[in-house]
């Protein structure tokens, strides 16, 4: 059984805006989904649907294997929902929302209180615990937020746009946070706007844009259909016609850029050494090579015409993750 | 007892879990509003000070033919002072729901598998302590400013049950209209609304003493049936009628009251 099961999900609101179009999709147990796309793509009101906060207008899906529409409340003790904005309370204490939490779910007053504890102390905020939540800073409040959606133990779990606005260093933890949950066996659907966090967590990534699923599959096999990844080198010493027919014999020559030879590779990273050695052997030196992946951005212009909001953005954190249990 | 009766007698799970849901959710709001002074100020601070002008700056209103006969005029007030209050409470209570839809706290409860009913009575249900609150602070502020409770005990007891019946009644307005505008500002601007209501009513001034057409609304304005059946415990003693007309007044509001809100819970979560 799929955890999450979507077939032609459509939702349009007030003066005929059609936010979702007919989205399919499914994730499997116990995988990392991302669903990617820019502001205003649908990603949103489709978790919205798939965590029973708003009907769909047509269309059907289940989670965890419960209709979201007819077996509304199975489906809602059986996720973990944090959503966009960390819906917090900043004047109540984190301790305080992890048994207000606790208590949503029907779990017992003792061992809300121990559940609540040690989710706390595993998201870092054994020390905030008793300060209200309106003291918190931006990273503080997405793993207060993401402790509380899994006070009950949730099988799947939504996360939406879980670091937007984070700096590198609270969005690392987060990731930290959810690759483990998901070890752990937890189903992950996660909307992002970030490229690198999609292309960092997600099993398989789905891209919507206007509403329409626009692609679907792993990373990897996103990128493959959009092109090889490209070599790019900067002679020191030799002709660039010798180089051209040295790496032609590897790839695909592509049109040179700013002085730069290019070249698409069937085997990846692979050539490179046999590229080197046939380089030297043909007595070329070579100032600088790169090898360039085909990125998500790529796969989204290719699908949709258009580069993605904040794909810079999400580039990947250098700093150390804020700490973590 | 036998096994079977104590069985049928004992709470059903579901509404154990949906009390409780209730009482976590009315006792946050009461943080809520300790916490945050500008939901305290307008319940308690605002209705003491007008009260203050009022018996300092119009206390010889007694003397005026055809006064109700009264102790005095903070006895006349007292009534007028707790449902002001109650009605402030409403409004505040309705912008602390407000707030929580802005800020998407809503989608949190309504995320979880709790009743939906719960979010707003745990609301009313603080609306309702609020209103408690509100009837023991102006009894207490009565009695120390020389105020006399005719009915006693009971009587002050009376005046607070109806103070908290009152509060919910109307919280069921402040919560529709959070719910349908999802905007603490709309809920906010109702404020001037709670003071046309209460000087069109007998609360602050006696209804005979009323020009037209304010005497008529005053007439038929359910608030002056419940400032009457609060203001009777306090300056003769507990009578039949203007209680019983105070209650049917105040499960009018509520009615009206909750079926606005309901009607209002449902159109939000249809989106």
């Amino acid at each position: 059984m799929a955890a999450i099961e979507v077939n032609h999900l459509v939702r349009t609101f007030a003066g005929d805006v059609k936010a979702v179009q007919g989205v399919d999709l499914e994730v499997a147990q116990g995988e990392i989904y991302a669903f990617l796309g820019p502001n205003g793509a649908g990603k949103t009101t489709t978790v919205r649907m798939l965590t029973t906060l708003l009907k769909p207008t047509s269309g059907s899906a289940t989670v965890a294997g419960f209709d979201v529409v007819k077996d509304a409340g199975k489906v809602r003790r059986a996720i973990g929902v944090a959503l966009q904005e960390a819906a917090l309370d900043p004047l109540m204490t984190g301790r305080e929302l992890m048994q207000l939490q606790g208590t949503l779910h029907g779990i017992p007053r003792a061992e809300a209180r121990r559940r609540g504890d040690a989710l706390i102390g595993r998201v870092g905020l054994t020390n905030a615990a008793d300060r209200r939540v309106g003291t918190y800073s931006g990273g503080m409040r997405r793993r207060l937020d993401l402790a509380t959606a899994l006070v009950h133990e949730p099988s799947v779990l939504f996360l939406d746009e879980p670091t937007t606005g984070l700096d590198p260093a609270s969005r690392a933890a987060i990731w930290e946070e959810v690759r483990k949950l998901n070890q752990e066996g937890t189903t992950v659907f996660l909307t992002t706007q970030y490229l690198e966090e999609a292309d960092q967590l997600a099993a398989r990534v789905g891209i919507i844009d206007d509403g329409l699923m626009a692609a679907e599959g792993t990373p990897r096999e996103l990128k493959a259909q959009v092109g090889k990844p490209r070599l790019e080198l900067r002679l020191a010493e030799g002709s660039p016609e010798a180089c051209s027919e040295v790496v032609g014999r590897f790839g695909e020559l592509l049109p040179p850029k700013d002085g730069v030879l290019v070249v698409a590779l069937p085997d990846g990273a692979a050539a490179i050494a046999p590229i080197i050695r046939a380089l030297d052997g043909a007595g070329i030196t070579v100032q600088d090579l790169h090898l360039a992946e085909p990125t998500l951005d790529d796969v989204f212009l290719e699908k949709t015409g258009r580069h993605l909001e904040g794909a810079e953005e999400g580039a990947a954190p250098e700093a150390e993750p804020e700490q973590v249990a | 007892m036998s096994t079977a009766v104590a069985a049928r007698l004992r709470p059903s799970p579901g509404l154990v879990a949906n009390a409780r849901v209730v009482g976590a959710l009315s006792m946050r709001s009461l943080k809520q509003a300790f916490r945050r002074p500008q939901f305290l100020a307008p319940i308690v601070i605002f209705p003491s000070l007008f009260l203050a002008v009022n018996v300092g700056g119009a206390g010889r209103a007694t003397d005026i033919p055809a006064f109700p006969d009264v102790a005095g005029f903070l006895d006349f007030e007292l009534a007028g002072a707790i449902v002001q209050a109650t009605m402030l409470s409403a409004v505040s209570g309705g912008i602390a729901l407000a707030l929580d839809i802005e800020s998407g706290f809503m989608d949190r409860l309504i995320a979880s598998p709790i009743s939906r009913a719960a979010i707003v009575v745990g609301r009313l249900a603080s609306t309702a302590v609020m209103g408690v609150i509100a009837g023991v602070w102006f009894i207490a502020i009565g009695l120390i400013f020389g105020a006399e409770i005719k009915a006693g005990v009971p009587g002050a007891l009376l005046v607070i049950v109806l103070a908290a019946a009152t509060a919910s009644a109307w919280g069921g307005f402040g919560a529709a209209l959070a719910l349908r505008s999802g905007t603490a500002s709309v809920v906010q601007g109702v404020f001037p609304l709670v003071f046309v209501i209460i000087f069109l009513s007998s609360a602050f001034f006696p209804g005979n003493l009323l020009l037209e057409p304010a005497k008529t609304i005053s007439d038929w304005n359910p608030m002056s049936f419940i400032a009457e059946a609060m203001r009777d415990p306090i300056v003769s003693g507990i009578s039949g009628e203007p209680l019983l007309e105070g209650v049917l007044a105040i499960a009018g509001v509520l009615a009206l009251g909750a079926g606005l809100s309901v009607w209002g819970l449902r159109k939000r979560l249809a989106g």
